[in-house]
């Protein structure tokens, strides 16, 4: 799982910001984790800025990607492992 | 700068973003340069196209004396299998305040934000308050300002 480009991913906002990728979190879904620049998931130390928001809704994430030239996307993808990982390990703030 | 001066550093890193900016390059080859000079281990990250930049620029490698990976170097830093004591992330758009807050964040190092493009201003306003030392020149195409600016915290570092 090193490679989230490699994962069933759907993408929700192009080129978002952290704020805008917060509030889409919040808003739309039913669980929400903040976690520190750094934090892995899917294997891979997340990029942002803090607090960065993870969203949970049953096994699917929804969380930021950023890469150098492209921006920000906010992804959708489907994983019960690693929402498991990420309910025992981050921080909830929703609800 | 928003701080005072940090002590001199023995291992440094540079971060390349977006190679879109054409100011990166020459400052990322420059301060390899200027750090190679002051004896100070120099380690350089980037994406594929951003590494090619340097790497054609200095075909023997006589500034570029080490350069890998850019995820690699990040994920070994949050490993904590790697850190340096200095931290000098390229930014010129938000992507890049993203991964000078996350060095900033992973990093034991001093992480320095250095700052470029037309919109240099509203990235240093983004990097307020995110743990770096802030190095801002407003510009695209001459990396005279920065590197004069750049070149305060080098001296910086003798006094």
């Amino acid at each position: 799982m090193g490679c989230i480009e490699k994962l069933d991913y759907e993408v929700l906002i192009r080129h978002a910001s952290f704020p805008e990728a917060a509030k889409y979190i919040r808003a739309h879904c039913a669980e929400a984790y903040e976690v520190r620049p750094g934090f892995k998931i899917f294997d891979k130390a997340m990029i942002g800025i803090p607090p960065v928001l993870i969203g949970i809704d049953a096994d699917t994430l929804t969380f930021p990607f950023t890469k150098p030239c492209h921006g920000t996307f906010l992804l959708r993808v489907e994983d019960a492992t690693e929402a498991a990982r990420i309910r025992t390990k981050a921080k909830r703030v929703k609800p | 700068m928003n701080k005072p001066a940090s002590p001199k550093p023995r291992t440094t890193l540079i971060l390349l973003g977006c190679p879109q900016v054409p100011v990166q390059t020459s400052i990322a080859l420059w301060l390899c340069a200027a750090l190679n000079k002051q004896e100070i281990g120099c380690l350089v990250g980037g994406t594929p196209a951003a590494r090619s930049l340097l790497e054609v620029a200095d075909p023997d490698h006589h500034y570029l004396t080490d350069v890998g990976d850019l995820d690699t170097i990040i994920e070994e830093i949050a490993d904590e299998k790697r850190d340096v004591d200095a931290v000098f992330v390229l930014i010129h758009n938000e992507a890049g305040v993203a991964y000078a807050a996350t060095m900033a964040e992973i990093s034991a190092g001093t992480t320095y934000a250095l700052i470029f493009g037309d919109a240099a201003e509203e990235r240093a306003q983004e990097m307020e308050g995110l743990g770096c030392r802030l190095i801002t020149a407003k510009g695209s195409h001459n990396p005279l300002p920065l590197k004069r600016r750049v070149q305060e915290v080098l001296k910086s570092w003798d006094a």
